[in-house]
């Protein structure tokens, strides 16, 4: 081997190293929703809407999941943590995440959070990127979330739209999650674990459907609430607590 | 009688803050400037000379700058620093060859000891001119004028002194250009950052070290300096990364850089430097995958500022919001002192939640029964909650030995009491965070929502 082949060689030996390895979907640990997604969350734009506070520890479940022992950016404008109050890396940590992979960046507003977006999905080595921008904000336009979708998928990595408050327009997104809380069992001792009315309303590649899920701190995974033998609270389904949650089902 | 004479009071803060302006702006010259209060400035330019075609044109430069701001000036060039402050003073525009220190002050008169009561017994000695006194033996000195005297006359004579207490530490690791012709397109401003960000990584290189603090600073012709400051979160060499991060803090400033009528001179500086491994790049996948998220963390705390980026550090305390600390992300040493799991038995849901309110906000809330357990329901935001399930009281008791000095004893009491917190979940399956602020307040407890569980 001559030398330009051997360096050809090195070239491209280093290229690929550079490449992000394409990551294979990550299970969320509900069985039918990872048989629906087709194994799991793919790297791609993932929306999460819900009227009021369920979304957050929603979204806080996917990116445990999606990250792993990666990196976790978590991008929001300032009025955020107003509003819905400040991320508490303790409270991450009860969730069976990582607080020491956990980076938070404040943005001044929803463009500035937008544009940082799109530097940390220019580096390969991040697990993944949850963006909360609640409200309408207009920098959030269609063009805006096709942009994202795109730079979620070149870059190989699950970015989480974390929409509280927000009405649901059309997007580019690989899957968009409406999302409510659902009550603890009556007669249960160990009540208040995380539990959700999660319905993925749009699904690019295939099906879509309601599911009832359960988070397990212990194991930092989605459970089907169902076969915990928690039944669901009666009243939750048809509950619209607060702002615009019903409009966004009609949205869509 | 003058009748366009105004008189103003001295004002002796303005003073002093022109001088470090002025001084600040000498920076130029050298980067070892100091005050020599209160109308002074001491420039150290050992080594210097040569890039403004020699002292006598240095001179001639520095006096001609400052004179065309419409500052009055003198300024003379010695061995020392006393020996060239009195010659500015008594004998301005002297440049005193190596050596000729004790010569060139010998004709100037005793007032250049700038003290009366020196002076005095110098003229009853007989003695009019520098020469004079330093014709005499110390020690004779010494007796009458005292040690300190005899210090000073030796540096005015040129002996060794001091060094220069200079306004800002002295960077070792910099690189500058300079202009003849003052710049102001933004193409030969980035050429340039180009060429000093390459010499600065050589001058990096030979020492070993990277910068943790960069600065670039732009000397405008008019006088004004601006100082850019970027910092990395690990030791940095890379002239492509330096430009990425400076370009990236020059794009977000609030308030651009003008350059007004030009910059005459572009500084770029290592003001903090630390040790590197020689080897950068690693193949070491991991090692690579760090440095990139590092990097990536620069470029975002240069854009959108430092505290804005920040990551979580575990803190040894049972107050609810001072158990993480928020940091800049690019303080590294902080990092590693969290628990890789909760602290929970198993199918324990959380105890704390993932919302908190920076301040609590207050709810109005049911009488609770039992008296000290929790409300039935509660208003917030204007919103009604019905709790379905409640636990608690759990007691945290705040820091009141923290308080400030000088508050008595009942303040303290009052303004930390301890608080009994309730983890509730709503008929709806919202999960809430809330506390009483202590059982003994008179006319009442009052509830307050702290945090929001997922």
């Amino acid at each position: 081997m001559n030398k330009r082949e051997k360096l050809a060689e090195l070239r491209h030996f280093v290229a690929r190293y550079h490449l992000p390895d394409m990551r294979p979907p990550v299970p969320l640990g509900h069985d039918a929703a990872d048989a629906i997604l087709g194994g799991g969350l793919r790297p791609g734009l993932h929306e999460v809407f819900a009227g009021d506070w369920a979304a957050g520890g929603f979204a806080a479940g996917l990116a445990i999941r999606a990250a792993g022992t990666r990196p976790l950016f978590w991008v929001r404008p300032d009025y955020e943590a107003l509003e819905y109050g400040a991320l508490s890396a303790q409270g991450l940590l009860e969730l069976g995440g990582h607080p020491a992979g956990l980076v938070l960046l404040r943005a001044p507003n929803a463009a500035g959070a937008l544009s940082a977006g799109a530097d940390i999905l220019s580096c390969p080595h991040v697990g993944t990127l949850v963006l909360e921008i609640g409200g309408m904000p207009r920098s959030l336009d269609l063009v805006a979330g096709r942009r994202l979708a795109l730079a979620a998928g070149e870059a190989g990595i699950a970015v989480i739209l974390l929409r509280a408050g927000a009405q649901a327009g059309p997007s580019a997104a690989q899957t968009r999650w409406q999302v409510s809380t659902a009550p603890s069992r009556a007669d249960d001792d160990d009540w208040g674990s995380p539990r959700w009315h999660a319905s993925l309303i749009r699904h690019r590649q295939g099906a879509t459907s309601d599911f009832f899920m359960q988070w397990d701190c212990d194991h930092g995974l989605f459970r089907d609430a169902e076969a915990a033998k928690y039944a669901p609270h009666p009243g939750a389904v048809v509950s619209a607590p607060a702002h615009g949650q019903t409009q966004a089902r009609i949205a869509v | 009688m003058v009748e366009w004479l105004r008189i103003v009071p001295a004002d002796e803060k303005a003073d002093a803050a022109l001088m470090m302006r002025i001084a600040q702006w000498c920076d130029r010259f050298t980067p070892l400037v100091a005050l020599d209060a209160p109308h002074g400035l001491l420039l150290d330019i050992s080594g210097v000379g040569h890039l403004f075609g020699g002292e006598a044109a240095m001179l001639t430069e520095v006096l001609q700058k400052i004179s065309t701001q419409g500052l009055t000036v003198r300024g003379a060039i010695a061995g020392t620093s006393l020996a060239a402050r009195a010659l500015a003073r008594h004998a301005p525009r002297s440049i005193v060859p190596v050596g000729g220190d004790a010569a060139a002050v010998a004709p100037l008169t005793i007032a250049v000891f700038e003290d009366e009561k020196i002076a005095r017994a110098l003229l009853r000695a007989g003695l009019k001119t520098v020469g004079q006194v330093a014709g005499r033996e110390r020690s004779e000195l010494s007796e009458r004028l005292g040690r300190d005297f005899v210090t000073r006359l030796d540096v005015l004579l040129g002996a060794e002194e001091k060094p220069l207490s200079p306004l800002r530490p002295l960077p070792d690791l910099m690189a500058e250009q300079r202009f003849a012709e003052p710049v102001v397109a933004r193409g030969v401003i980035d050429m340039t950052l180009q060429g000093l960000a390459q010499s600065l990584r050589g001058i990096l290189e030979r020492e070993g070290r990277g910068a943790r603090l960069l600065e670039a600073l732009f000397f405008r012709a008019d006088g004004d300096v601006r100082h850019i400051p970027v910092r990395t979160g690990a030791p940095l060499r890379d002239p492509a990364v330096m430009l990425r991060l400076l370009n990236e803090k020059l794009d977000a400033l609030a308030d651009p850089l003008d350059p007004g009528f030009g910059f005459d001179l572009i500084r770029l500086e290592a003001t903090l430097a630390e040790e590197t491994k020689p080897v950068t790049t690693s193949f070491d996948a991991d090692e690579n995958a760090r440095w990139q998220v590092e990097f990536l963390i620069d470029r975002l705390a240069a854009r959108f500022g430092e505290h804005r980026v920040q990551r979580f550090v575990a803190q040894d305390t049972h107050i609810p919001e001072a158990q993480s600390v928020a940091v800049p992300a690019q303080a590294r040493e902080f990092l590693g002192h969290w628990r890789n799991k909760r602290n929970a038995a198993a199918n324990d849901p959380p105890r704390r939640p993932l919302r908190l309110f920076e301040t609590p906000e207050a709810i109005t809330a049911s009488l609770s029964t039992p008296p000290d357990g929790p409300p039935k329901f509660f208003r917030w935001r204007q919103c009604r909650h019905d709790v379905a399930h409640a636990e608690g009281p759990e007691r945290i008791a705040m820091q009141w030995w923290r308080g400030s000095v000088g508050e008595s004893r009942s303040d303290l009491k009052d303004s930390k009491p301890a608080r009994d917190y309730f983890r509730v979940e709503t008929t709806e399956g919202q999960r809430f965070w809330l506390y009483r602020d202590g059982p003994d307040i008179p006319g009442g407890a009052r509830w307050y929502l702290h945090g929001i569980f997922a």
